[in-house]
């Protein structure tokens, strides 16, 4: 069970958009703007509530990309991977970035709970690639140094 | 102030007018994306400070101000020109503005009107003051992208004094529905996200429908890697945008309509929100829009991050909270789309032409573009050109004229190899294909689509079957997994190509390719099942020649397939020193101490240690 804060939340959240079969997705979406993560607690109690099946509920959530059972990170990193991206070398800035953070395909969330890193099919910042997000704030053509500069003041905390 | 008829909206736009003309001067400040991440908001609030109570300055931040694409090196994007300012009346557009600039500006512009030289955009010796005298700009006709860059985006004043909400005007109170389906079927406006099918048309039949409830909606889930254009317009001119969803509202009887927006893109969302909040508040959106007793409501839905979605019926489930995936057709859309009602579905640039159409006419419409494809097209240009950003051509330019007269060629000098174009739904032209004109019909017989117009160039430094590859890669990853041909098809063709990059292939694979491509083109459920062997046919067919190299000799042209690239110790060089064999994980070197050591290139895994760690850079790799 959750702390009770939760459940209020997610009735706040389903008041917001109304008890309706079309709310479920906005609704989720909201949840996991709030805590970064989908609690899957939280996700039978708002299928119950707008008078869903939890299984139907579940396989909405788990069709959908942005969705995460899992907890993130204080900085979600999103790697693009996009043509113009991948063409201008965004493998390179993936790698480094998994080396600086000890991370890699399987592992996303570093230990500490500081990183998660990602990868993006595109994030129509073509123009700027190879191009990397940091809880939504674009940074434009990023270099293997450039990553490590951003790492560093990240845990400094100056981002 | 709530425009409650006709003379409501004509005084409403005069005082817009007005209050523009008031300002004798605009500085608009590039606050799209790719500038704020250069500082943009620093420049502005700079530039708010300097002119704090003075009269007649407005500072505008609009995303794309005065921008898209002028650069001249390429590859780093916007940011390395941006952030981007413009000065009106006088047109000076400043590239690579730093927050320390905004003093001399303020000084030699704003009060004297004077250029500030060494902030201008300069090409090949000659320096552009105007911004509409730079190249890239002066060869395009902005037609639908006319007001991004021009108008406050978040300022529905803006919009009125441009001659906004004209057409929606003219539409409510001089047409009538049936009137409003003809022009827009005369002008032969077709789908810009990607089918090419007749707009018009979809109106008509979503008009006779029996049942009364019918719904429009947008599709803003631009999902192609490589395109931006939908983003640009909803965060330049969202305005435009509404202006034609409610047109097509009024023009086939809905009341309600829904944009489905991509959540990769909150400043769209948030542009959108802000526009339908004014235009509510305006009376241009709601209950009796103008007085004119027609009443329309617009909704917002944000994505979840499938690619899938912008496939129609796939949209229209998950606007229903229902898992994105298509359905078999027929019903069409237009009979049971959205809540199983009949539904008007269009893409973004669509919907912003409607205004045009409806304001010029259909004949006007067709002075542009050609005889089957009339209009303009907005394209992405991306990838290995001079100067990439967005552009809007007439339909038929062909793509000699995008590439280097707007594109100001290959970046780097390096030769044109290909375009991609259309997104992993689309196929490649080659140097043969320059002078094609781009058009719905054109493409189709080539192979190739026109997408929703995302176009990346490629030069001779990219490898063809890594291309297809990759595509491939994002299809797979992106099949909702509903039906066989393209869940189980784009697995197994995603295999092979990992073989052939890997230098495992074989000729048989090839015909396998071949084979598999052509059943999914032919038995896949939905549109993006249909096209998503395109890449991989596309490629095979005219890069052939680099297929049969990765796969007989074993080796990558242009060194981006890692796997094929071969390392070499130079006998010259090489000290013995025993270093490389040591960090061998494989064991693949060997040697004698103080002799030149050797690498058998069967034991390699190419993962680099051996040339890392030599200190005498003795080793080498060849393509």
């Amino acid at each position: 069970m959750l702390e009770q804060s939760y459940y209020d939340k997610a009735d706040e959240i389903i008041a917001l958009h109304g008890i309706a079969k079309k709310s479920l997705i906005p609704v989720i979406q909201d949840i996991q703007a709030e805590y970064r993560y989908l609690p899957p607690e939280l996700l039978s109690y708002v299928a119950e509530k707008l008078g869903i099946g939890e299984a139907k509920a579940y396989s909405v959530a788990t069709f959908y990309e942005n969705f995460s059972f899992e907890a993130k990170g204080k900085y979600i990193i999103k790697v693009c991977d996009g043509t113009a991206c991948h063409v201008r070398k965004s493998t390179a800035i993936l790698n480094k970035l998994r080396e600086e953070l000890g991370l890699s395909a399987e592992k996303h969330t570093t230990d500490d709970m500081m990183f998660t890193l990602e990868t993006v099919s595109c994030l129509g910042a073509c123009g700027l690639a190879p191009a990397l997000t940091v809880n939504d704030k674009v940074h434009p053509a990023m270099t293997p140094e450039k990553v490590t500069e951003l790492i560093a003041a990240l845990k400094k905390g100056e981002e | 102030m709530k425009i409650n008829s006709r003379d409501d909206l004509r005084l409403a736009r005069e005082a817009a007018i007005a209050e523009m003309k008031s300002q004798t001067k605009r500085v608009l400040i590039c606050a799209g994306t790719g500038c704020l991440a250069g500082g943009s908001q620093q420049i502005y609030e700079r530039f708010k400070t300097l002119t704090e109570g003075m009269e007649g300055v407005d500072i505008t931040f609009a995303p794309e101000a005065a921008h898209v694409g002028v650069k001249q090196s390429g590859c780093h994007g916007f940011c390395e020109m941006g952030p981007l300012v413009r000065i009106e009346p006088s047109n000076y557009l400043y590239i690579k503005v730093k927050e320390e600039d905004c003093e001399e500006i303020f000084q030699e512009t704003i009060l004297h009107d004077r250029p500030v030289e060494r902030l201008l955009y300069e090409l090949n010796g000659v320096k552009y003051k105007e911004q509409e005298q730079i190249p890239f700009y002066a060869k395009q006709t902005r037609q639908v992208l006319k007001n991004c860059g021009h108008i406050d985006a978040e300022n529905i004043s803006e919009y009125f004094a441009v001659g906004g909400y004209q057409a929606l005007e003219k539409a409510l109170f001089d047409m009538t529905p049936e009137e409003v389906v003809d022009v827009v079927l005369e002008s032969n406006l077709r789908g810009r996200g990607g089918g090419g099918f007749q707009t018009g048309y979809k109106w008509k039949q979503v008009a006779r429908q029996k049942e009364k409830i019918r719904y429009v909606v947008c599709n803003g889930d631009e999902g192609d890697p490589g395109a931006f254009m939908d983003r640009s317009v909803m965060e330049g001119d969202p305005h435009k945008m509404l202006e034609g969803m409610i047109i097509a509202g009024y023009a086939v009887g809905a009341q309600e309509g829904y944009i489905y927006v991509r959540a990769e893109y909150p400043l769209a969302i948030k542009r959108l929100k802000v526009a339908i909040a004014q235009a509510e508040e305006a009376g241009i959106l709601g209950d009796n829009i103008m007085g004119s007793g027609y009443s329309f409501r617009i909704h917002i839905n944000r994505g979840a991050g499938a690619f899938v979605c912008g496939e129609g019926s796939a949209l229209t489930a998950s606007i229903e909270g229902e898992r994105g995936m298509p359905r078999t057709k027929p019903p069409r859309t237009v009979e049971q789309g959205l809540f199983a009602k009949p539904t008007v579905l269009n893409n973004v640039e669509t919907y912003a032409n409607v205004p045009l159409i409806i304001s010029n006419g259909a004949e006007w419409y067709h002075q542009l573009g050609t005889e089957t494809s009339p209009g303009t097209k907005a394209f992405a240009l991306t990838g290995s050109v001079k100067n990439t950003g967005l552009i809007e051509v007439p339909m038929g330019t062909t793509l000699r004229e995008i590439v280097y007269d707007i594109g100001g060629g290959v970046k780097g000098d390096v030769p044109f190899k290909a375009v991609q174009i259309g997104g992993p739904s689309g196929g490649c032209l080659v140097t043969s294909n320059l002078d094609v004109k781009l058009d719905f019909d054109s493409l189709k017989k080539l192979g190739a689509m026109i997408g929703s117009g995302g176009l990346v160039v490629m030069d001779e430094n990219t490898c063809m079957v890594e291309v297809a590859r990759f595509f491939m890669n994002f299809t797979q990853n992106e099949s909702c997994g509903k039906c066989v041909p393209c869940r189980e098809g784009t697995r197994r063709m995603l295999e092979i190509l990992e073989d052939i990059v890997a230098g495992k292939g074989t000729m048989e694979q090839l015909d396998i390719l071949q084979e598999l491509g052509e059943a999914i083109t032919d038995t896949a459920l939905c549109g993006l099942g249909k096209s998503a062997a395109l890449p991989v046919l596309s490629t095979l067919k005219n890069f052939r020649d680099e297929y049969i190299e990765h796969v007989m000799d074993k080796r990558c042209r242009t060194g981006n397939c890692q796997a094929l690239r071969r390392y070499i110790i130079d006998p010259s060089k090489c000290k013995g020193c025993s270093k490389c064999a040591r960090n061998c994980p494989v064991e693949a070197i060997t040697g004698k101490v103080k002799e030149p050591f050797h690498i058998d290139t069967t034991k390699c895994i190419k993962c680099g240690a051996c040339m890392e760690n030599c200190a005498f850079g003795a080793i080498y790799t060849e393509n």
